[in-house]
């Protein structure tokens, strides 16, 4: 029990003094899973919208294996991304691995999966009246898909959340593709395990502590966008 | 103008024919109300000549004097039907009516102009700011015109607009149907149940039987 209280005793310490290392690691860990989740976002929004909106032969294959990844297990993702990488791999030119590079890419297979399946579900709640209101205003098929990402945009922010919530939580494939290297690929939770490895526990624990007010953060966000999303629906 | 002419059309449901062998030229501005019972085919009729369904048989072509026009954007940006549901989008009043402008590239200051003078015209000016999806129904069926009306259509279907509102709201709205025929620049095909309500709006009577259209006045 001492052990744990000296620990957030030296936590909120190493907090309070804006220890460098630990801002490091706090913004190496933002840059990483932010650019991941802008990646994920790009590709994964059109896409969740497209499958929710259009009809085609094997759509509902496509829908379950997109729901299936959304559950990637991020140890399998890491080895699959460091094979890519890797010297011998078929990107292996690129040099990427042990980089901060690989990690965004890495999370970005991660969260891609989330945002385009929980947008296509967000997409295919609008009511189709919707979209036949917009075509008959004169809308193009473009304009009409735009249309309904907008009437979406409560559920599409909280797809967006939700993968960010998971890519930052995450440890397993980033320890994998990014190395831990100190200063350069070490992020939040793989400084947690390598710490905790040592019996380092303060750099640990505040590091938890602000893992987890980031996830408190994150989850009020997506309450409050939830809760907004359903009086505008409930209306 | 834009002439619409629908020939031997035919729509069915579940084999149970609905229209069959439906011909008509609306080759003049004007009111048209388009009467009939519950079922008998005057919304699928509409739903087609505004090109939302397809035809089972015989087609809908529009012409611009002699020439035929193709169905593409052009065309359907001259055309434009409010359902009975109007689907308002999670916008203010403001921005569903501005819509139609905005999707034509409509620079902000006229779309400011047009929205306020259609809100105005439809008594919705005080709502601009507010959100559509918490209007009545009768302000949402406003809303609904409105929103085809700003764009300017050379034909504006309206399928019951007034058929799920209270007398109050059917009055705003007939006035605003007899406001844009005294315009006398669009083409309005409206059905109804209310033989009263087409006397008072419509040139020219349709009546649909047996899946056809029969001139009445």
């Amino acid at each position: 029990m001492n052990l744990l209280i000296d620990g957030f005793k030296s936590a909120f310490f190493l907090i309070l003094h804006l220890y460098p290392e630990l801002w490091n690691i706090i913004l190496l860990s933002l840059m990483v899973s932010g650019t991941a989740l802008v990646a994920a976002t790009i590709l994964g929004l059109p896409l969740g919208a497209v499958i929710g909106l259009k009809r085609f032969r094997g759509k509902s294959i496509f829908i379950s294996a997109m729901n299936t990844f959304m559950g990637l297990p991020p140890v399998v993702v890491g080895l699959f991304v460091y094979l890519l990488l890797s010297r011998s791999g078929p990107l292996g030119f690129m040099g990427l691995l042990y980089t901060p590079s690989a990690m965004i890419i890495a999370q970005t297979v991660l969260a891609f999966p989330i945002v385009a399946a929980l947008c296509h579900s967000a997409v295919v709640h609008v009511d189709p009246i919707i979209r036949q209101a917009a075509a008959t205003l004169g809308a193009t098929p473009c304009q009409v898909t735009i249309k309904v990402i907008r009437e979406a945009r409560y559920g599409i922010l909280s797809a967006i959340i939700t993968a960010f919530g998971r890519v930052m939580a995450e440890v397993g494939a980033i320890l994998i593709v990014g190395g831990n290297i100190a200063g350069y690929t070490r992020v939040m939770t793989t400084t947690i395990a390598l710490e905790t490895d040592k019996g380092n526990f303060e750099l640990a624990l505040a590091l938890g502590v602000i893992l987890l007010v980031i996830s408190l953060v994150i989850n009020a966000i997506l309450h409050i966008v939830q809760r907004k999303g359903m009086m505008e629906a409930g209306r | 103008m834009i002439k619409l002419v629908a020939a031997q059309i035919a729509k069915g449901y579940n084999a149970k024919p609905v229209l069959q062998d439906c011909s008509f030229s609306f080759d003049e501005i004007g009111t048209y109300a388009l009467m009939g019972p519950n079922g008998c085919g005057k919304s699928t009729f509409l739903r087609i000549c505004a090109l939302l369904e397809a035809p089972a048989g015989g087609g809908v072509e529009f012409y611009s004097g002699r020439d035929r026009l193709e169905k593409n954007i052009e065309l359907m940006r001259k055309i434009t039907i409010v359902l009975p549901r109007v689907g308002a989008f999670n916008a203010s009043v403001f921005k569903n009516v501005a819509y139609g402008l905005q999707i034509r590239k409509m620079n902000h200051e006229r779309i400011a102009e047009q929205v306020d003078r259609m809100l105005e015209a439809v008594g919705l000016a005080h709502k601009k700011d507010q959100n559509a999806l918490t209007l009545s129904s009768g302000e949402t069926q406003r809303l609904g015109i409105a929103r085809a009306m700003v764009i300017e259509p050379e034909i504006l279907f309206l399928d019951e607009p007034t058929a799920s509102i209270d007398e109050e709201n059917a009055g705003i709205v007939e006035g605003i149907i007899l406001n844009l025929k005294r315009e006398a620049r669009t083409t309005i095909i409206i059905t109804t149940h209310d033989r009263d309500q087409a006397a008072r709006i419509a040139d020219r009577v349709l009546m649909m039987h047996d899946g056809r259209i029969e001139l009445q006045k």
